[in-house]
């Protein structure tokens, strides 16, 4: 399974029709320790590059774009309660969405795990 | 180096090695963190002892006659009969009764040893200048300032320095850390016990590895510093409180002395007379987000009926309370502890509640 990297520091898998969203480990870095997250419900639909959501840090708030076209399936409600675990798992158990793409040929402009290291050096 | 690049502390390289994440503030290249996290820092300072580097605010030596009484033509304070040995918090007034910077005014004996914001040193020190008549007015850059912050920091410093442990709140005194004269004052910006130290620039990294030495104090950075001020309700100056916001507003009458109250003398008096006697149009309280959400500075504040009441001026997340915190000004009418209110974040309106400061119980030896 493939996994494509955004220039906004997410990861996304694709596996059937669904495909998995969440942070990076070097966001989830730079965002230092997470105390909040705000996400968007089944059944919302989005376009790429609209805001799909917040991680707020204790020190500033942080937007999450979308990477692609799609519509949320799934929103891991675990994070409400933990949203820490975005600081432990981010690229595991701490995923954001699970969402249905509308165009899975958007997936090609993103970038693969060597491309994604040159961009964060 | 051009004028526009930071400025670096006789600490820096102690920062960079300690492993320091490095940002820019009011100009100066400070360690927002280290490696435990903000988190971790703010605890283990609530817990046990933390070191911050504070070199960034502006140290200044007054000397003359007569220096307190001279004060008390900028400040509210009652400086005139500040004793030897003792700090007591205060602030600039304009005209209009604005705060122009808070600062903590010492009297060392021989003479009066104040600290100004770092962001605020060009104004303040040109402001006395100009305006204590006879008074020599001192930057010092030669020595650098740094904080030791938490239950356990009577041991770190006091096992280097018994004369600390003598030290009350609010007092300050002069003695040696291994062997280097220091200036130990018993105050600072966490709500916790602790003392600010006025260290000799070529010898600060020295003490401070000497007090990171003790097994309870670790390094702690500006996020921390942040989060554990205000969890105990102190203002932070450019948020909190500014050119436009009175003392009263500010919920700062506790740091004007009644013969002050009484007779007035300093820039804005009358108006602060005036809200002591009337109240304010709006006052600084403590505002506790039901949710989990942060609540930032800008957030609007709404009365349930939907009306605008006031807005966030200083918001995150409180480590040792566990959840967010914040402080706003709400207008009069508003702002009795248990009043419901909304916030808007992100155009959604969240619920909390106006709470007595402190959110944490500081914690001074008096």
């Amino acid at each position: 399974m493939t996994t494509y990297y955004s220039e906004d520091h997410e990861w996304i898998t694709f596996e059937g029709d669904i495909a998995t969203i969440g942070i990076t480990a070097h966001a989830a870095e730079q965002l230092g320790e997470i105390v909040f997250v705000e996400q968007k419900e089944t059944g919302d639909e989005f376009e790429k590059g609209e805001e799909i959501g917040v991680i707020e840090s204790v020190k500033a708030a942080s937007e999450i774009y979308a990477p692609v076209d799609g519509e949320v399936v799934e929103a891991n409600e675990t994070l409400g309660d933990n949203p820490g675990a975005l600081n432990e798992s981010p690229e595991g158990d701490a995923w954001i969405y699970k969402v249905k793409l509308s165009d899975a040929s958007q997936l090609d402009d993103l970038m693969d795990l060597d491309a994604y290291k040159a961009l964060i050096g | 180096m051009s004028d526009n690049s930071p400025k670096r502390t006789p600490l820096y390289d102690l920062h960079v090695e300690l492993g320091g994440k490095m940002v820019d503030f009011a100009g100066w290249e400070m360690p927002v963190q280290y490696p435990m996290g903000i988190m971790g820092e703010h605890k283990h300072c609530r817990e046990k002892a933390a070191l911050f580097d504070v070199s960034h605010m502006g140290q200044v030596i007054l000397r003359g006659d007569n220096v307190g009484e001279k004060l008390e033509a900028l400040c509210p304070q009652a400086y005139a009969t500040l004793k030897p040995g003792k700090a007591r918090y205060g602030f600039f007034t304009n005209e209009d009764g604005g705060i122009m910077d808070d600062l903590i005014v010492a009297n060392a004996g021989d003479y009066f040893f104040v600290v100004v914001n770092a962001a605020l040193r060009h104004q303040d020190i040109p402001h006395m200048q100009a305006n204590l008549d006879g008074v020599e007015v001192t930057e010092i850059f030669d020595r650098a300032l740094v904080a030791v912050q938490g239950p356990k920091a009577e041991d770190v410093v006091g096992d280097l320095c018994p004369a600390a442990r003598e030290l009350n709140f609010m007092e300050t005194t002069l003695d040696e850390i291994n062997g280097i004269e220091c200036r130990i004052s018993r105050l600072g910006y966490t709500g916790e016990d602790g003392y600010e130290i006025s260290i000799p620039e070529d010898k600060a990294i020295e003490v401070s590895r000497a007090f990171l030495a003790h097994e309870d104090c670790e390094p702690a950075g500006l996020g921390a510093r942040d989060s554990l001020r205000l969890e105990s309700g102190l203002c932070l100056y450019g948020n909190d409180i500014d050119q436009s916001t009175s003392p009263i507003e500010a919920s700062l009458a506790w740091a004007i002395q009644k013969r002050r109250k009484e007779e007035g003398g300093f820039p804005g008096a009358a108006r602060v007379q005036k809200e002591l006697a009337e109240g304010a149009a709006r006052r600084l309280v403590g505002i506790k987000p039901d949710g989990r959400a942060p609540a930032r500075q800008g957030v609007e504040v709404q009365c349930l009926e939907g009306n605008t009441i006031g807005q966030i001026t200083s918001g995150s997340f409180g480590p040792t309370v566990g959840g967010p915190v914040a402080m706003g000004y709400v207008s009069a009418g508003h702002g009795t502890a248990g009043e419901k209110v909304n916030l808007i974040i992100r155009g959604k309106a969240q619920p909390a509640e106006i709470v007595a400061l402190p959110f944490v119980k500081q914690n001074y030896k008096r």
